[in-house]
């Protein structure tokens, strides 16, 4: 069993490296690309940030979360923050796209996954006494305070929000990001230490027992959850040039929720194919705009009642934990 | 003083709306142990059923009329309400509470989607369906709807009390969500009870919908978003599955809107409900007149 282990520790990391190469690669013959697929791209990596470290939280950790939108929201006006107001002043004459452009941007997606880091900091604290229904309507709460206070905050744009944020997302900074989520995330949960985070969502009590600390593990998963969520905000305010607080409402949270459930909760590769699923999902049905949301709003009830373990669940045989 | 009084009377109105949502979302839950988060948009349907059945009802714009209107609109709700509970919940039974919870999620987003396909997404002005005017008592002014809504909203709260606590029907409800399990022991069928619940509720929540349309003239498929959520706020800050609780959560709610919406910080009035519910979760979950639950291991 520990020589099995010793000899797969080095996968992930190899997948990584892959990955990362690939990110190098398609970057460089990017302008050859369809822009419309770059961009299709771009949101699909976004996504599965989203619902990678969603699923930390929810899927591994069972802590349902319904304020996922709120990290984004933190990290999305952080790193635009960064680049707007510290930018001009540290590099006033960069090259579009130089070294010196790509290392402030680096320092953005930082900056914004510490604040919603810290973000999760705060709301993984009520998470301690919380469970289950309440522990996700205080998620809830809180991403509707992060959006009104973000709404009446002026020297971030207030309402309308921050526009003529400098377009630095590139396939690259998406696909390296979403790439080192699913190695952290992957990592993280596969480690002794990440088997706290499955005792504590298999049973608190029987975790606490044991001697673990559930408190903790569920501030970790929080933390963790919420910085890569504040990068992925990052990205997408760098990809949208724009962002209002009302961008990062309720809804949004939802969209992430149904891509963890989709995919089955603590199930990495399954919630990685749902995240590209719904994304790709709204251009195909692009033909039917109309009946886009309708469409959507039924899949969703159908998937729960014919494969309510997640649409990419094929272990069978063998029941999931569903607590 | 004056202003204080008209303003008392503002949030009453408001919080009476909020309280007959929040029945619904406390009595469900009372059963079924989950958020329906397309309560919300059942009370949104309320209003356009109200707005549909408005130029049809004989005597539009006098007392009776609006009592009709406002009566089609409980009926077609409670309809609605036992259509989801039958298609989309009652499959789930016994399923995890996730899963529920993402169905409603799903119900929901169908009904805003489909509200806006069929009704269309912008908002409607509703017709003034019962009789219009304004009592001046003193400085005070209130208008005939605000009073209409407080009178209706309590006249439904003491019926539905009622209801739960002299019928047969009402002691297999509170039955059912002390113990689902012994109640299905004692001869209850579960599944009747269940569905009177939705009914029941989706009715309140479609008086609901008219009364909010009444008072704010108008109407659109996402104008239930809002108002449910802070209707939840409301049911858990009253004590979640108490129906006075969920009636004097949703009063107090009101009252505090209204005030804030009144001072230099209106901006933040949709922030204030939900650090109340946040505030409530961590130091007194049950809620006011709720009762904690000794956790069993």
């Amino acid at each position: 069993m520990i020589k099995k282990n010793e000899t797969a520790v080095p996968k992930p990391l190899l997948g990584l490296l892959l990955a990362l190469g690939a990110a190098a690669g398609l970057s460089a013959f990017s302008d050859r690309i369809d822009p419309y697929h770059l961009d299709v791209l771009i949101g699909v990596g976004i996504n599965i940030i989203l619902a990678v470290s969603l699923n930390l939280i929810g899927g591994h950790t069972g802590q349902f979360s319904l304020g996922h939108a709120g990290f984004m929201a933190v990290g999305a006006y952080a790193a635009a923050a960064v680049t707007l107001f510290l930018g001009p002043r540290l590099i006033p004459d960069a090259a579009p796209g130089g070294f010196q452009e790509n290392a402030l941007f680096l320092g953005a997606l930082l900056s914004a996954g510490l604040a919603a880091a810290l973000a999760g900091l705060l709301v993984g604290i009520p998470s301690l006494r919380l469970r289950g229904d309440y522990l996700a309507l205080v998620t809830l709460g809180f991403g509707e305070i992060i959006r009104v206070l973000l709404q009446n905050f002026e020297p971030l744009g207030g309402a309308l929000g921050l526009n003529g944020i400098p377009p630095y997302t590139t396939v690259f900074w998406v696909v390296a990001s979403a790439a080192l989520a699913i190695y952290v995330v992957g990592c993280l949960v596969r480690s002794t230490y990440g088997l706290g985070f499955k005792a504590v969502r298999d049973d608190e009590i029987a975790a606490s027992a044991v001697g673990l600390d559930p408190a903790r593990y569920k501030v970790v998963a929080f933390v963790i959850g919420a910085f890569f969520a504040g990068i992925a905000g990052g990205l997408f305010g760098h990809f949208k040039m724009t962002i209002t607080p009302s961008g990062f409402d309720f809804t949004r949270s939802i969209e992430i929720v149904v891509m963890v459930i989709l995919g089955g909760l603590g199930n990495t590769f399954g919630v990685i194919l749902a995240a590209i699923l719904l994304t790709l999902l709204p251009e195909v049905l692009r033909p039917v705009a109309e009946y886009r949301l309708v469409l959507y709003a039924v899949l969703l009830v159908a998937l729960m009642l014919l494969r309510p373990r997640g649409l990419f669940n094929f272990r069978l045989g063998r029941r999931v934990s569903s607590s | 003083m004056t202003e204080l009084l008209q303003q008392l009377v503002n949030g009453l109105s408001l919080g009476a709306v909020y309280a007959l949502i929040a029945l619904g979302y406390t009595m469900i839950y009372g059963v079924l142990r989950f958020i329906n988060f397309a309560h919300a948009d059942v009370f949104m349907v309320g209003g356009f059923i109200g707005l549909y059945l408005a130029p049809h009802v004989p005597g539009g714009g006098t007392v009776l009329g609006g009592m009709l209107v406002l009566f089609g609109a409980m009926i077609g709700c409670a309809l609605l309400g036992m259509g989801i509970e039958r298609l989309a919940y009652r499959p789930l039974r016994g399923a995890p509470t996730l899963n529920v919870l993402i169905t409603a999620i799903g119900v929901s987003l169908f009904l805003q989607a489909g509200g806006q396909l069929v009704f269309g997404a912008a908002p409607r002005s509703f017709p003034a369906v019962f009789p219009t005017g304004a009592i001046t008592l003193g400085p005070l002014e209130f208008s005939t709807n605000q009073l209409l809504v407080i009178g209706v909203a309590g006249a439904l709260v003491v019926a539905l009390q009622l209801l739960v606590y002299r019928t047969r029907m009402g002691s297999a409800l509170r039955a059912v969500s002390q113990n689902p399990k012994a109640a299905r022991l004692m001869g209850i069928n579960n599944d009747v009870v269940i569905r009177w619940t939705f009914a029941l509720g989706s009715a309140l929540a479609g008086a609901g919908g008219v009364l909010y349309a009444v008072n704010y003239p108008s109407v659109d498929p996402l104008m239930g978003v809002m108002p449910g959520l802070k209707a939840f706020v409301a049911a858990i800050v009253g004590g979640i599955g108490s129906i006075p609780g969920a009636a004097l959560g949703g009063l107090l709610l009101g009252l505090i809107e209204t005030v804030v919406a009144g001072s230099p910080y209106s901006t933040y009035k949709d922030a204030i409900a939900f650090a109340l519910l946040i505030v409530f979760l961590l130091f007194r979950p049950a809620g006011i007149l709720g009762r904690a639950r000794v956790e069993k291991v």
